[in-house]
């Protein structure tokens, strides 16, 4: 999960890594008392899970609190990147002397965990990692070793972090590592991470991505969760413990069982659905190994719901889960399901125990439902089903 | 001959007690592995029942290498408690050790492979989140159905539980050496890599599918490794060019930011290295299908 600014703020500060005072808001009035209970010169920054918000003009300095109305009021509502911008976080106006960039990530390549330095930070990070990246220290960390001063300051040393304040910086970047580690975090980044003119280093931006695999051991977590950013289909199929992905422009709803199954489906009608006038996948929807009546329902429900989708694929490998019984959760789910059931089934079923599974759906002979033996022809079928609702 | 696995394996269950592990211990018995015992450090000493055979439960994985001469656990240890196991397979020194768990958190994983590498690499580990390794008609660990097809001269390694299981189907005329699920998680231990290399040895198998999807860069690694390595054909399929930037698709390691990690950078790497990839798996399984000699 990635979280806003300010959230990965907060985290930061409860591990002790130094931030500015700022505050939260959601409406430009806020903003400007925010701004009045500060005191100072404030900037206002648009809360937004996505990079380059000040290139898309959501970051204003606001030297009085009527400014900072103003600015606020022109930043909500702003589209970054296809993120509305629903909050702003006011927070103090910083003095700064030179900006650095600092994060911790998960290294896939290596299996380990990488720091990542740069005494040149800013809003040209990435074209300087690839234009010299030199500049740009990456050093490898040992899971079990861990960050400790030492290597905190080795860190330092390669990003060429000036001698002045190679030692907060030290300091700054072991806090971040107990950020990472303790929160289960699989990036920690900062930029630009300044030094102010009286030597001292702060945070001044954050971004964490928290792995949702360790909620077990951290209950907060689960409140950082923000509602109002999610698409009403995704919410709703997470209240019903679905792994569900809405896909925006598609027509043809789509579930199986199998992460990769279920990319590949989506693969496989987007690529017949071009001789269908261009039709595509709408979501990602993955109900597992069981695939009982009950997920299927859900599942049928969560997809029925979607006014974009016209003609729904169902497909399943029966591996640990036999076809028979996915056969009866489909029926099932149609029964419970009733009236509003509205669109056109195709169900592909292969693998353990296919001809019970289609003998019962034949049996059944549900007027929106069609059996297509193979996985390319159901998903053919699909896509002109969609294209001719 | 197959890899990682064969008639001579000797496999151990952590987790035999809970109900997946039984389930799925029972499932692996049916299918001809040699099961000899289980662990479990609060149930020692007594034995469980599977399918009219009571199987043994030990303390601790060194001590049921000890009584058995296991040569292979199945981890089915739940999330909380996955890294514990994983690290007490390790420091016994078993061989290959199968991880099944879904849902390890990613700092468990890393901090378990560093343990491993530091250990010198002893403990061979496939996964986590995987469906576990299965040579036909010899031995099966982990939970890939076994009546899909048997034995044969295909070797298959995929990230992907279904879509191995899809593709052992598709090629079920076929037959298979040996198919592996290295998991789809962002750590993980054996690699496409590593699969590729033991097939290339293994006389037995003649041909290669390997099955990617989005996400990181095993793939371009993998392309080129058989571009400098291997001699066998091998075939590719890649899931994943309709997902979006940026989601997270099931898999922890599905996702894609950027332009790094994508189906179409994947499939052209491979593309480059001489690997026919496949459009739909059908399609793939038909390319493969031409490239093994009949009979």
């Amino acid at each position: 999960m990635d979280l806003y600014e300010y959230q990965a703020k907060d985290l930061f500060a409860a591990h002790g890594v130094p931030v500015l005072p700022g505050r939260t808001v959601d409406t430009a009035s806020e903003a400007e008392r925010a701004a009045q209970e500060i005191g100072t010169a404030v900037v206002v920054k648009a809360q937004v899970k996505t990079g380059g918000r000040g290139k898309a003009g959501g970051v204003k300095l606001a030297q009085t609190p009527a400014e900072a109305k103003e600015k606020a009021e022109a930043i909500l509502g702003l589209d970054i990147k296809g993120h509305i911008v629903h909050r702003v976080l006011v927070t103090e106006a910083s003095d700064i002397a030179q900006e650095y960039y600092f994060s911790f990530l998960l290294d896939r390549s290596n299996r380990t965990f990488l720091a990542m330095c740069s005494a040149e930070g800013g809003m040209e990070i990435e074209e300087l990692a690839v234009e010299r990246p030199e500049a740009l220290a990456r050093v490898p960390i040992d899971p079990i070793a861990g960050v400790d001063r030492a290597k905190a300051d080795e860190i330092v040393k390669q990003g060429n972090i000036p001698a002045e304040v190679a030692d907060e910086a030290a300091q700054v970047i072991v806090k971040l590592w107990d950020t990472f580690v303790g929160e289960d975090a699989t990036l920690v980044e900062v930029n630009p991470l300044v030094r102010d003119p009286q030597d001292r280093v702060v945070a001044l931006d954050g971004k964490v991505t928290l792995d949702e695999n360790a909620d077990f051991r951290h209950e907060s977590h689960t409140e950082l969760v923000d509602e109002r950013s999610q698409n009403p289909l995704e919410a709703k199929a997470k209240e019903k413990g679905l792994n569900y992905v809405k896909l925006e422009g598609g027509q043809v709803g789509i579930i199986g069982n199998g992460a990769g199954l279920v990319m590949s489906t989506l693969d496989v009608v987007a690529y017949a659905g071009e001789q269908y006038g261009g039709m595509k996948p709408a979501n990602f929807l993955d109900i597992g190994g069981g695939a009982s009546a009950e997920v299927m329902a859900a599942g049928l429900d969560v997809i029925l719901g979607d006014d974009d989708v016209k003609s729904v694929f169902v497909n399943v490998f029966g591996g640990i889960t036999a076809c028979d019984a996915v056969a009866n959760g489909i029926v099932e789910a149609l029964k419970i399901l009733g009236d509003n059931a509205t669109k056109q089934l195709v169900v592909r079923l292969d693998g353990n125990n296919v001809d019970e599974g289609r003998r019962i759906l034949a049996e059944a002979n549900h007027p929106l439902v069609t059996v297509v033996d193979t996985m390319d022809d159901a998903a053919a079928k699909a896509a002109e089903l969609a294209a001719g609702a | 001959m197959s890899i990682f696995l064969d008639e001579n394996s000797k496999v151990i269950v952590q987790g035999l007690t809970g109900s997946e592990g039984m389930k799925h211990a029972t499932k692996m018995m049916a299918s001809g592995t040699n099961i000899v015992g289980g662990v479990n450090a609060r149930k020692a000493g007594t034995t469980v029942e599977i399918s009219g055979t009571d199987v043994p439960v030990y303390g601790a994985v060194e001590e049921a290498m000890k009584e058995t001469g296991a040569n292979v656990s199945v981890l089915f240890v739940p999330p909380k408690f996955a890294k514990d196991a994983a690290v007490e397979a390790i420091d016994a020194g078993i061989g290959l050790a199968v991880v099944i768990t879904e849902g390890i958190p990613v700092h468990d994983s890393a901090w378990f492979w560093a343990h491993a590498c530091a250990n010198g690499n002893r403990t061979r580990i496939i996964g986590p989140n995987c469906p576990g390794i299965i040579s036909p008609g010899k031995s099966n660990a982990g939970i890939i159905p076994a009546n899909i097809t048997g034995p044969g001269k295909m070797g298959l390694v995929s990230k992907s539980g279904t879509l191995t299981y899809q593709m052992m189907y598709e090629l079920r005329e076929i037959g298979f050496s040996t198919a592996i699920g290295i998991g789809g998680d962002p750590i993980i231990g054996t690699t496409h890599i590593d699969a590729l290399e033991a097939f290339e040895a293994d006389p037995e198998t003649e041909a290669i599918v390997m099955i990617g999807e989005i996400g990181g860069d095993a793939e371009e690694r993998a392309a080129d490794y058989v571009k400098a390595n291997v001699t066998k054909p091998v075939v590719g399929y890649v899931a994943g060019f309709t997902a979006p930037e940026g989601k997270t698709m099931g898999h922890a390691g599905a996702i894609v930011s950027g332009s790094a990690g994508t189906a179409q950078a994947k499939k052209e790497a491979l593309e480059a290295a001489g690997v026919k990839v496949g459009k739909t798996p059908t399609e793939t399984a038909d390319l493969a299908r031409s490239l093994v000699s009949r009979g």
